[in-house]
């Protein structure tokens, strides 16, 4: 069954240095790190310690309110450091190889839910879901209403997740027999038109087209299935339902990833071959552009992605690296009055900028923070049926009754990065609503 | 250079240095001058290079042709009141300058230092509002009125109706209309009449002396069609002579300083519209309510309201109905901020201000009235604009439980 589904709104961000696929180079993982911020909703507590032996998919962290649901070294090797931050709290596990290759097996062959609940959460696959409302890693006990499983990924500069897809058909059909059986409702997968792998029979298969944020599972469902107050969906990408197959007919994890490396200051974009979590010094070696400007490197696209030093390290779900200038080192006269045409703008008021195709911004915030002024900007960004600017303001009340109302539990804040883009107020947005979820889930547990 | 100056002096008004006082004033200009180094440090990491600076400058130059032909006006009308002969532009012009460079400096000095002292005391940095408060104020005000009542009104509306709600964005009702109404309620006899809208004496030498006592009325053609009685209704100008709607529509009648000439606010308009900045929805709903009242009002035309005889398209020409259209209703802050909500905001706007203009003799221009009465319900039709999409929630929920 094929459907198709149009986005209007949104907006895609025309950023220089786009990496294409045929550009793929392979970087040997010696480092690798993970990182529990990365997984809202789970409590890290340590599995193990520095110095102890593991090997991949080896659990190095388990969540204290479901011990079953860990998070797992992406390599074999030796637990060379937790670092801690502020309060003792765990900021990430660091593991350095040895070469061993060795890797954890999992029982393969497993047919029945529960089974295949236990291997998603013992393999740390179960972590990389995400329910809605809230926009956590699922809770362990309930039944998802639907699945969404978004195959394409609309940031800017963001790689082509389908591409590994298209080799591994068998693991994408395992996955999606796997994930049925979690659901009494549908798996929904949403793809571009032009897609490497074959859709099975099992999903309902969407063809979805208009700008970012299109490929986020969020907008998806609100535009095929809205979540409503009691439902819970699942969220996840092609990618990790192929990795589910993997683990499922071959008892081993893989953490195999394709990464695009891209953005104004990377001099060579390219696609390269790693491991999940591993260390940015060697994925960026030879890249980058030698310009003498302040840069920011981010583990992620520009919209949500992680600020990280050359020393971090690659953060989950992202699949990309992107490189800007930070521009804290640049003087501009009268900014605010520029008609320059390098100007990035989704304003008439820059009427200059259609004559350039790609921009390099920098990640000045280009403005002061002011209270909301102008009105119906979000929207133009927002492909669902959310009434933005007051569900913020509920937010910001922390009015329970009206965020609900309003829809709170159809959002995740990566889908309103646009509008944190194009405020003019340049207010915090996605901190605001990761607060406001956060917030209202200790209120209701 | 000025960077370095700048950098040099930044010192002194940091915390414990000896000008500390005046941080948000020095703050103010430094942003003013230099796109602050300020980077992004959560959520997005690149931010789009509109902020409200430019936004607040780009109402500033729409009202330009408005300010520059504001000149010309009050030098023709007191040219042409003082009998001179010849209408020399650059006299004219300059005329009309000095009448206005006081009021202007007046009102910014006054509210801009209220902004700075407020935003010293709530130690947060300046907001740019004021910038096109303090340009709106001189427009809409009859050239006539007084220095000092400009400065208690500026004063009274950005302290009462701006800074008690919490500054620029949280203001209920538009600053510029409260200031206008503030004068016209509290001072009628300077604000309204036939002598508030011409200026009358020379100023530098410049112009000559209006005498009102040859039989001179300055009375705008609103006022004039309201004080109507009997006969074919004939609109005249200072001297007796008859006013076309050409003149109208160039704005070469007496009116408040700013807001005559139809022709430079569509000049405005085109500005805000090809920008973005104003919405198309409030400006192109307003106009069209106005049309419908003008229309309406006009089937059922009476002696009793001789404003009812002017053609609907007449009500755009005369008064403040289209600078009220172009740059006060679309105001973001004090109109509806849903999409919906616009175009019922603007329709009402336009039909009240006719409706004002027609069936109250007291108020002969009712623009001001409208948008005000809006602003105020506003909020209320924001309300029913999101109650349609909580409605729309909680019906799919019920939908999904039969």
């Amino acid at each position: 069954m094929e459907n198709s589904l149009r986005l209007k709104r949104g907006l895609d961000l025309c950023i220089e240095g786009e990496a294409t696929p045929e550009t793929l180079r392979s970087v040997p993982t010696t480092l690798a790190a993970v990182v529990p911020d990365d997984f809202p909703g789970f409590t890290p507590k340590l599995e193990v310690k520095e110095g102890d032996k593991v090997e991949a998919g080896s659990p190095l962290l388990r969540d204290k309110n479901r011990e079953e649901i860990k998070l797992c070294s992406p390599i074999a090797g030796t637990v060379t450091a937790v670092v801690r931050g502020e309060r003792r709290k765990i900021e990430r596990v660091v593991v350095t190889a040895d070469n061993s290759g060795a890797s954890k097996s999992f029982s393969a062959g497993t047919e029945s839910p529960e089974d295949i609940r236990s291997a998603m959460m013992a393999s740390g696959l179960w972590a990389e879901m995400r329910q809605r409302p809230f926009d956590i890693v699922p809770k362990a006990d309930v039944c998802p209403r639907d699945i969404f499983v978004t195959a394409f990924d609309s940031a800017p500069l963001a790689p082509r997740l389908d591409l590994d897809a298209g080799n591994r058909q068998e693991w994408i059909d395992a996955g999606v027999k796997a994930l049925a059986k979690l659901t009494d409702g549908n798996i929904y997968i949403c793809t571009r038109e032009e897609c490497a792998f074959k859709v099975p029979a099992q999903a309902v298969h969407y063809t979805v087209s208009g700008p970012h944020p299109a490929g986020n599972p969020g907008i998806q469902a609100a535009n095929i299935a809205p979540v409503n107050k009691g439902e819970t969906i699942w969220t996840l990408d092609i990618v990790t339902v192929m990795r589910l197959g993997g683990l499922l007919l071959t008892g081993k994890r893989d953490f195999n990833t394709t990464i695009a490396v891209a953005g104004p200051l990377v001099d060579k974009p390219c696609y390269e071959r790693t491991l999940q979590g591993a260390a940015i010094a060697p994925l960026l070696d030879g890249l980058l552009e030698d310009t003498g400007r302040h840069r920011r490197i981010i583990s992620g696209n520009v919209l949500t992605g992680v600020k990280v030093g050359t020393d971090g390290f690659l953060r989950f779900p992202y699949r990309q690296i992107t490189v800007i200038a930070e521009g804290d080192d640049v003087d501009e006269f009268m900014g605010w009055a520029s008609v320059s045409p390098y100007k990035m703008s989704v304003s008439r008021s820059f009427p200059l900028r259609i004559f350039k195709k790609r921009f390099a911004p920098d990640a000045r915030l280009l403005g002061g923070r002011r209270a909301m002024i102008m009105s119906g900007e979000y929207d133009k960004v927002l492909p669902m049926d959310i009434m933005p600017e007051y569900l913020l303001k509920a937010i910001g009340s922390k009015d329970i009754e009206m965020m609900e109302k309003l829809g709170i539990y159809e959002i995740a804040p990566e889908d309103l990065a646009l509008c944190e883009y194009v405020d003019p107020s340049k207010t915090e947005i996605q901190k605001s609503v990761r607060q406001g979820l956060d917030w209202l889930r200790k209120e209701l547990e | 250079m000025l960077r370095k100056y700048l950098d040099r002096i930044k010192p002194n008004f940091e915390e414990g240095g000896k000008l500390h006082a005046f941080h948000s004033v020095f703050d103010g200009i430094e942003t003013f001058l230099y796109t602050p180094r300020t980077t992004s440090s959560s959520g997005v990491h690149i931010h789009d290079s509109l902020d409200s600076k430019r936004i607040m400058i780009i109402v500033v130059l729409a009202l330009l042709p408005c300010l520059l032909f504001g000149m010309y006006n009050t030098g023709y009308q007191n040219f042409l009141g003082s009998g001179s002969p010849t209408f020399p532009f650059w006299p004219i012009m300059a005329y009309g300058f000095l009448a206005i460079i006081p009021k202007i400096a007046v009102t910014y000095l006054v509210g801009l230092g209220i902004e700075f002292i407020v935003a010293q005391i709530r130690k947060e940095e300046i907001q740019e509002g004021f910038l096109v408060t303090g340009i709106l104020v001189p427009l809409i005000c009859p050239i006539e009125t007084p220095l000092w009542m400009i400065a208690v009104a500026t004063a009274f509306s950005v302290i009462f109706v701006k800074e008690v709600f919490g500054g620029t964005g949280y203001n209920v009702f538009n600053v510029a209309l409260v200031t206008r109404a503030f004068l016209f309620f509290a001072y009628p006899a300077s604000m309204s009449g036939d002598r508030a809208f011409i200026s009358a004496s020379p100023i530098c030498g410049i112009g000559g002396t209006v005498n009102f006592a040859d039989g001179i009325s300055g009375a705008t053609p609103l006022g004039q069609v309201a004080t109507h009685s009997g006969g074919a209704l004939q609109i005249h100008n200072v001297v007796g002579d008859t006013v076309t709607n050409w003149d109208a529509f160039l704005g070469l009648i007496p009116g408040s300083f700013g807001e005559t000439s139809t022709l430079c606010i569509l000049l405005g308009a085109a500005l805000l519209l090809a920008t973005g900045i104003a919405s198309w929805r409030i400006m192109l709903s307003v106009f069209a309510g106005g049309l419908l009242a003008g229309y309406v009002v006009n089937l059922f035309a009476t002696p009793t309201y001789p404003a009812s005889y002017l053609a609907p398209w007449q009500q755009l020409i005369y008064g403040g109905f289209a600078f009220a259209a172009v740059f006060m209703a679309t105001d973001p802050v004090t109109a509806a901020r849903t999409g919906a909500g616009k175009y019922i905001y603007g329709l009402l706007v336009g039909i009240i201000a006719i409706i004002i203009r027609v069936y109250n003799n007291g108020y002969p221009e009712g623009a001001m009235l409208a948008v005000l009465l809006m602003n105020a319900f506003a909020p209320l039709i924001d309300y029913c604009v999101v109650q349609a999409n909580i409605n729309r929630r909680v019906n799919r929920l019920k939908a999904k439980a039969e």
